[in-house]
């Protein structure tokens, strides 16, 4: 592709050899908001990595920092009021906080990717969606109108709009909201990405067409090979489509475990109220279990585990120091690959 | 579309006899005989006032002067002034240089105003943005008749940049000034317009979407933001034009323009019927075929919108 030749200031494309380097590494990521009622801390301390054809889900309640860490990936963060104190995003090895604005710009849409949660909000109302695909190749291959037109129609047809070539001219409220988020999923895979962001891709979905835009998501990652970081504050579409899971609760990760690990044992109180909470068939008729309290507001973050005022198990020390993102072992000390709890607590909570 | 736009113009045709009728009658019931008046001090001859009276059709009925006069127009005649000119030949000779006055208004309004709205809508509740409310506050809060003053003593008198009044009005050097203090008021609307819509624009979702696509600042502005934000602001704009036709009198007073207005003054003031009910009539027609073509322009900005 030439979209590969004309990105010689930007970082190698993918390779398969390229295995030292993760695609993606955020390293202790902080990102703060200055408001008039004082700094909300909605990041504090974000590590993840993810890999080409790899999936992250990152999962928490609204408010956990989980869009903020996605859009200070993108630099589409409003800075200000937002800042980002400390930190590093490396993009296959180069730090992104340091690079100029029109380096980021490059990167933005042709190697990162993002795929926004309203699509009828997201897309420019007044402008046909054609354009509005085709502009990812005018601006960035410098394609004529025509040309970009009839990739457009492509795209579309990739993501199995029907009757492409007949909707290419249509505007977006012309379509369902499953076309809609077709459309923003062709948007962000146009230029083949190494990365893409989607944040809450199905949450404004209904559940049939929430299956099919996943389904549709994870089949165009396997086909590009592209690593994806899914936000969702949903477990059951996690639980399809994700390699590994990263929980969050209030700017910080909590728990970080290979997806099918996590749901059988959770290593940290929160992430176990929060698959406490999924209603269950054979539950029917009984209360539903919820996590008593609400989010923290986070200017004013609780001192020690933020979770503690929410936490049954919270205990004297839970008040007071910040617990670490321990590796999780197994009783006998053997290390479980690629799991972490930030609790004090995690050995009670996954093995008794 | 075809029949949206065939029931607005017939939708005009009431409005048109309403609007010609009122002033029709504002016309009449305004003090003082005209014909009287052009003795001056002097005592008029009763058998020439006759004359004339019969003359103009002043001596009918009013609802039959009214029937003849429209009777007289959907030939294409305005009938003629006291003087004894055409009112058509009048229209045609001022009307010209009212429309390239309000023509270079417009254009300093336009885009004067759209570009502090923008500087001042994307840095809202910065220091540009409240340098530019405070001069539009300004311009607003100061009559017209004051800001022409103040203009032509500044620029013309102290300053002799251009001449105090307009000699020719085809020479669009010279009404620079008049078309300013004419579009100054519009010109402060539209760039608070602007400046609120884009502010507000600015924090909408598609423009995220924009930059996460990684299009250069330009577009996203340019494209993006503006195609958006410039709806309401045509809105007032088409409006705007026949205001401008018809709202020049105390401009062209001040800088001699001898356009519509100030033709449209001196028929009042003398109460020749004839001449203000055309003048007001064109201008009305004006009015209603600006107010459509941004009702139809409406669609070509918006596709949300359609016409039934």
């Amino acid at each position: 592709m030439t979209t590969l030749e004309k990105t010689a200031n930007v970082p190698e494309p993918r390779s398969a050899d390229d295995a030292s380097t993760p695609l993606l590494e955020v390293r202790d990521l902080h990102v703060e908001f200055h408001t008039r009622e004082g700094v909300a801390k909605a990041v504090n301390g974000v590590n993840y990595t993810v890999d080409a054809g790899e999936t992250l889900a990152v999962l928490g309640e609204s408010g956990s920092g989980k869009s903020v860490t996605a859009q200070a990936i993108m630099g589409i963060l409003d800075m200000p009021p937002g800042k980002i104190p400390q930190g590093q995003i490396l993009y296959r090895g180069q730090d992104m906080l340091t690079m100029s604005g029109e380096e980021r710009r490059q990167i933005r849409g042709r190697k990162i990717a993002m795929i926004f949660q309203d699509a009828l909000s997201s897309l420019n109302p007044v402008l046909s969606v054609g354009y509005q695909l085709g502009e990812m190749y005018r601006v960035h291959q410098g394609l004529s109108k025509k040309d970009a037109k009839a990739k457009a129609i492509e795209l579309m047809d990739r993501v199995r709009i029907p009757a492409a070539k007949e909707r290419v001219g249509d505007y977006p409220h012309q379509f369902s909201g499953g076309m809609r988020q077709r459309i923003m999923i062709a948007m962000a895979l146009a230029l083949e990405p190494d990365l893409i962001i989607a944040d809450e891709p199905t949450t404004a979905l209904d559940v049939t067409v929430q299956a099919q835009v996943m389904d549709l998501l994870a089949e165009l990652q396997r086909e590009f090979n592209m690593g994806l970081i899914l936000i969702t504050h949903d477990l059951g579409v996690v639980a399809d489509v994700a390699d590994k899971i990263a929980v969050m609760y209030a700017g910080r990760i909590v728990e970080t475990a290979p997806v099918h690990e996590l749901y059988k044992r959770p290593a940290h109180p929160y992430t176990r109220g929060l698959l406490d909470s999924i209603p269950r068939l054979d539950q029917k008729g009984q209360e539903l279990f919820a996590i008593k309290g609400l989010p923290p507001n986070l200017t004013r973050i609780p001192s020690g585990c933020a979770f503690n005022p929410r936490c049954v198990k919270a205990q004297d020390v839970c008040r007071t120091d910040v617990p670490q993102l321990h590796q999780v072992t197994e009783p006998d000390g053997a290390a479980l690959p690629g799991r972490g709890s930030a609790c004090h607590f995690w050995k009670e909570t996954i093995h008794g | 579309m075809g029949r949206y736009v065939a029931r607005r113009l017939l939708q005009m045709i009431p409005v048109f006899i309403g609007t010609t009728l009122l002033i029709f009658l504002m016309v009449h019931v305004l003090p003082g005989d005209p014909i009287k008046a052009l003795w001056g001090d002097k005592a008029a001859d009763p058998a020439q006032v006759a004359v004339l009276r019969h003359k103009f059709g002043l001596d009918l009925p009013l609802w039959q002067q009214y029937t003849n006069y429209m009777a007289d127009l959907f030939q294409g005649k305005f009938g003629e002034t006291f003087g004894g000119r055409q009112v058509s030949d009048l229209m045609a000779e001022s009307f010209p240089v009212t429309i390239r006055l309000a023509l270079v208004a417009f254009v300093i309004e336009v885009v004067l105003g759209i570009t502090l709205g923008v500087f001042a809508g994307l840095k809202a509740g910065k220091a540009v943005d409240t340098a530019v409310l405070i001069f539009t506050l300004l311009v607003i809060s100061v009559p017209v008749f004051v800001l022409g003053y103040i203009f032509q003593t500044v620029f013309a008198t102290e300053l002799g940049w251009v001449t105090p009044s307009v000699q020719d009005s085809e020479d669009f050097t010279q009404l620079i000034l008049p078309g300013a203090v004419l579009g100054s008021l519009s010109l402060a609307y539209v760039a608070r317009l602007t400046r609120t819509t884009i502010s507000e624009n600015v924090r909408s979702d598609y423009m995220r979407t924009a930059l996460a696509k990684g299009l250069p600042r330009r577009r996203i502005v340019g494209v993006h933001l503006l195609r958006n934000s410039l709806i309401p602001v045509v809105t007032f704009l088409g409006t705007d034009i026949g205001a401008l036709m018809g709202g020049a009198i105390v401009t062209e007073g001040i800088f001699n323009v001898q356009g519509i207005g100030q033709q449209l003054y001196r028929a009042v003031s003398q109460g020749e019927g004839t001449t203000t009910v055309g003048i007001v009539t064109v201008l009305v027609i004006v009015f209603l075929f600006t107010s459509l073509i941004v009702d139809l322009l409406y669609a070509v900005l918006d596709p949300r919108i359609r016409y039934a």
